[in-house]
């Protein structure tokens, strides 16, 4: 596409302009105004994104709907936005989410209501902006900024511990990110003077350059993913923090970790990234079994969800580094239903949280008696949380596992634990939680799903069994950009 | 020599100021007591202003010398001295409430800034060890005094005499190292070291020896490890506004004046400084980062954070090039701005009795004032720097520099303690949007002092969505056609 494209441009400033706006309705009285405001701003931002998915061109791996101008002449750095099959879905995933989480916030969140919402609508044109930047700098700029969102909304918030949550949260990814701005200036230097990230991934370069870059880049992603064994943070951010900036963590940061590896280690390091494919995937399989057995232990539900999602994101990166089709497809594929299915369960917790007040599993049992529907939804998205056919937490487990076989029988048999350690901790967790006789009389005084909860709960048990029946339209966008990664990867950059 | 080929056209701002000075300095005497602080206040801003758009009317491309080569006019020197310009009138816009009622803002004041601001002019402009030297004490005697301004206070006046010893310490190596380079090469006109030392005398033992000298004199006037001793005390024990100033305008100055000496006179033996400024740069991002962690005053606090500051002001001087030169005068102009801003918002939380310097001040302080916090945080971030405010381009271009002469090593560690760095500014975040307040008297400030602080912000803010729209690019024109 030649023709400069506003869209991506209007995903990213829509909300955050919003917020801004937000933000200024700062007195208490006027938070149901903060509320419709901020409802608005995020459907607004989620109808500019819709755009991209429609107009989509499937059949070419190059950046699309591009808009380029120059930003920081000095630099060479340039305002320079584009999405191709690997970050299309994410910018929609986000905007989604953003509107869930507007939602979730409405009655649950009653100090400081306008902050807290326009905390959440910048924070979610950073995001789309991470996803949308070609250009190094800009990218770097939006990953960094957002950390300033999150850190306030874990800290404001949270939990008893949010503060040292929200700081350790802080200076974990900032570590990681400054090494990536290290790495940034030598490529730009390599480069005589772009900052373009289709520039990187052009350029030759040696082994040594390249693994140092690696583990740069590594650095940052492997802490946002999280990796085994820089994971440490996100059980304490995800536990601190509102039920929302649960959402947002665990539907959207973490897969900017993933994205990463694939926009950046990937491509501009592609020797490296194979030469060191085996210290990557051994990373990945302790976190599937490693920490879904950590999981198990858990007797806090957020806690659970969240070692959860490390397992879970240990399958990505394990697609992502045996480099052939299934298995970064389906670690694609397994990011966007990990989007869906784990703001899907913290949604649920809150909604419990929101009534008792606790996040123990003990403190609950035989909810089903009291809230039959909210039981439907938890068990539904409890199975899809273990990889139940038919959801689409399925589909990309198997693609991965499917991949993984044809590289090494056992790496896709200790994949494959992960089904069965899935279901033992998230189904544990409802029968504890879900079924059994009524265990107090917190449970007893339950009131089940409001129509507020009923339709974010809704949506996303629908696209769920959407993807896990239907997977093809997301399969269909990824897959050129995926197949053109693929070979710039096996081409290498040595020769 | 004629009055035409001493060119005083050239220094037409300066003298305009000093002129403006004795006139303020004689209005003072008049008029009754209570129309003299307004009196004053309006003259001096206007004086500033106007010198200001003096400097800049007279500005050209190309330098300009006057005095015998003693005094330049180039591009560099309008930049820094419109931003030195400026910092001094956001400073006393800043400053005047807390001064008025501490019954500090007096005619003294007022000139001793005013004299300290011409002293700053000569030090950019200078373009001979001599000027450069009388530029510094003009600055540095107004500064010292400055600092005692409030002489009932014990703190006060122990700080501004550690100060003055220090600082004439400092001023003794100086001339004491200038002495050694004019031995070598003898001639105290930058232009004709600079070209002396590159035609012959580069491996001199004599001029390296001057060298340790002048560095170390340099390192004491900036506050870098390990010659910072003075500068905690110095903050902590100067009333605010002074403190402000050493922080920001001056450090300007200083950028102008290390420009000058290392940069330009001394630019063929810069194997001999990298070296030095290296370990200065090293020793001062730990110090200051490290240290600034157990402060629990924040202005001791924001001291050892510009200790670290000006180690990374090093960092780009060190590089040794243009690029490096132009990416730390970004660093200092930007810097200033935000230091300006962080002292801002410590005057506009004092009030009569009370300092507001102690950290635990700013204690949920988004409760009693959004839009405050709101301008706190934004320059703390910025101070750490975390895009998309002007901190972090400052801190790019730097990096930029000094990863393009191959001090990878050096980047790697200036982030690393960047991480540390950042541990403090974010405590102030938490404190401020985190805990609950412990003072909740209303804050109550003047309606320009707001607007001023308001648009100090949204500078630091906009500057980091568009850096690249003027200061940037500027500085480096400027470094380019200056040296």
């Amino acid at each position: 596409m030649q023709t400069s494209s506003y869209i991506l441009s209007l995903a990213i400033w829509v909300p955050i302009v919003v917020g801004v706006l937000v933000l200024f309705l700062y007195r208490d009285e006027q938070k149901s105004a903060a509320r419709w405001v901020a409802l608005i701003g995020s459907l607004m931002g989620l109808a500019v994104t819709l755009p991209l998915w429609v107009w989509f061109d499937n059949g070419t791996a190059a950046m699309q709907f591009v808009q380029k101008a120059s930003w920081i002449a000095r630099y060479n750095i340039h305002y320079a936005l584009g999405v191709d099959g690997i970050s299309m879905l994410f910018i929609l995933l986000n905007s989604f989410t953003t509107v869930l989480v507007i939602i979730a916030a409405w009655q649950v969140i009653n100090e400081k209501v306008s902050q807290y919402l326009a905390a959440f609508l910048i924070m979610s044109g950073l995001i789309n902006g991470v996803f949308a930047a070609t250009d190094a700098i800009l990218f770097y700029l939006f990953f960094e900024a957002m950390l300033i969102p999150m850190f306030l909304i874990i800290g404001v918030w949270g939990g008893p511990r949010r503060v040292y949550a929200a700081v350790k949260f802080f200076l974990y990814t900032l570590l990681g990110s400054l090494l990536m701005l290290a790495a940034l200036i030598y490529l730009y230097n390599v480069t005589n003077g772009s900052f373009d990230i289709v520039d990187f991934q052009r350029v030759p370069l040696g082994l040594t350059a390249q693994t140092l870059i690696f583990f740069a880049f590594f650095a940052s992603f492997a802490v946002k993913v999280p990796m085994w064994p820089v994971h440490t943070w996100l059980p304490d951010a995800h536990v601190e923090a509102p039920t929302g900036g649960s959402v947002v963590l665990a539907a959207i940061t973490l897969k900017i970790g993933a994205y990463g590896f694939l926009r950046f280690n990937l491509p501009i390091a592609p020797d490296a990234s194979q030469a060191l494919s085996g210290f990557m995937i051994a990373l990945s399989l302790i976190a599937v079994i490693y920490i879904g057995l950590v999981a198990l232990a858990q007797s806090d539900m957020k806690k659970l969800v969240a070692y959860s999602s490390i397992s879970h994101m240990g399958f990505v990166t394990l697609g992502f580094f045996i480099f052939n089709t299934q298995g970064v497809e389906g670690g694609l594929v397994q990011m966007i239903s990990h989007g869906f299915i784990s703001a899907a369960m913290f949604l649920s917790i809150g909604v419990l949280y929101d009534r008792v007040h606790s996040r123990e599993i003990s403190a609950y049992g035989g909810v089903v008696n009291t809230m039959p529907k909210f039981a439907f939804f938890a068990v539904f998205f409890a199975m899809a949380n273990s990889g139940l056919p038919g959801t689409s937490g399925f589909v990309g487990e198997f693609m991965v596992i499917l991949g993984a076989m044809k590289v090494n029988f056992w790496y896709a048999f200790a994949a494959a634990t992960t089904l069965i350690l899935g279901a033992a901790y998230t189904l544990w967790m409802v029968k504890r939680v879900i079924f059994g006789d009524i265990a107090n009389e917190n449970v007893r005084a339950l009131v089940d799903l409001n129509a507020r909860e009923m339709v974010m709960l809704t949506a996303l048990a629908l696209l769920v069994l959407l993807m896990g029946v239907y997977p093809q339209p997301f399969t269909e966008v990824m897959h050129v950009s995926v197949d053109a990664l693929l070979k710039h990867v096996a081409l290498g950059k040595l020769n | 020599m004629t009055l035409a080929e001493v060119n005083l056209s050239i220094a037409g701002p300066e003298l305009f100021l000093l002129g403006m000075t004795f006139v303020i300095m004689l209005v003072d005497l008049f008029g009754d007591e209570n129309k003299r602080a307004g009196r004053l206040y309006y003259g001096t801003l206007l004086t500033l202003a106007l010198v200001a758009v003096y400097v800049f009317v007279i500005a050209a491309a190309t330098p300009r010398f006057a005095f015998n080569n003693m005094f330049v006019a180039d591009q560099m020197s309008t930049i820094l001295k419109v931003s030195l310009l400026i910092g001094v009138g956001v400073l006393l816009v800043y400053s005047r409430g807390y001064l008025q009622t501490r019954k500090l803002f007096t005619g003294e004041f007022v000139l001793l800034m005013l004299f300290a601001t011409l002293g700053m002019m000569v030090m950019v402009s200078a373009n001979h060890f001599i000027s450069l030297y009388l530029g510094l004490e003009i600055l540095a005697l107004s500064t010292y005094t400055m600092v005692a301004l409030n002489r009932d206070s014990a703190t006060s006046t122990e700080a501004a005499m550690k100060y003055f010893i220090l600082g004439a310490l400092a001023s003794g190596m100086l001339l004491y190292g200038m002495s050694m380079i004019y031995g070598a090469t003898g001639s105290l006109d930058v232009s004709i070291i600079a070209k002396t030392i590159e035609l012959s005398r580069a491996n001199d033992p004599l001029i390296t020896f001057g060298l340790v000298f002048v560095v170390s004199g340099l390192a004491f006037k900036l506050g870098v490890v390990p010659f910072h001793m003075w500068v905690p005390d110095v903050y902590e024990g100067a009333p605010t506004p002074m403190a402000m100033f050493i922080g920001s305008a001056s450090k300007i100055a200083a950028f102008g004046f290390l420009v000058r000496i290392l940069g330009d006179a001394l630019a063929g033996a810069s194997n001999d400084w990298q070296g030095m400024l290296v370990i200065l740069a090293v020793a001062s991002l730990a110090v200051g980062n490290i240290i600034a962690i157990a402060q629990t005053n924040i202005k001791r606090m924001l001291a050892y954070s510009t200790i670290s500051h000006m180690g990374f002001l090093l960092l780009g001087i060190l590089a040794g090039t243009k690029s490096g030169y132009a990416a730390s005068m970004f660093y200092i102009v930007t810097y200033a701005l935000t230091s300006l801003g962080a002292f801002g918002i410590i005057l506009l939380l004092s009030r009569e009795g009370f300092e507001a310097d102690k950290i635990d001040d700013l204690k949920g302080l988004n409760q009693r004032s959004p839009w405050v916090a709101f301008m706190m945080m934004v320059i703390m971030f910025s101070m750490a720097g975390i895009p998309p405010f002007v901190g972090f381009f400052a801190k790019l271009s730097v990096l930029e520099a000094v990863l393009n002469v191959g001090y990878t090593w050096l980047v790697v560690y200036a982030v690393m303690m960047s991480v540390i760095g950042a541990y403090y500014y974010l405590r102030i975040v938490k404190l401020m949007y985190m805990d609950d307040p412990v003072d909740t008297t209303p804050i109550v400030a003047g309606r320009v002092m707001r607007a001023t602080l308001t648009v100090n912000t949204l500078t630091v803010l906009l500057l980091g969505l568009l850096p690249g729209a003027g200061l940037m690019g500027l500085c480096l024109a400027a470094i380019q056609r200056s040296l």
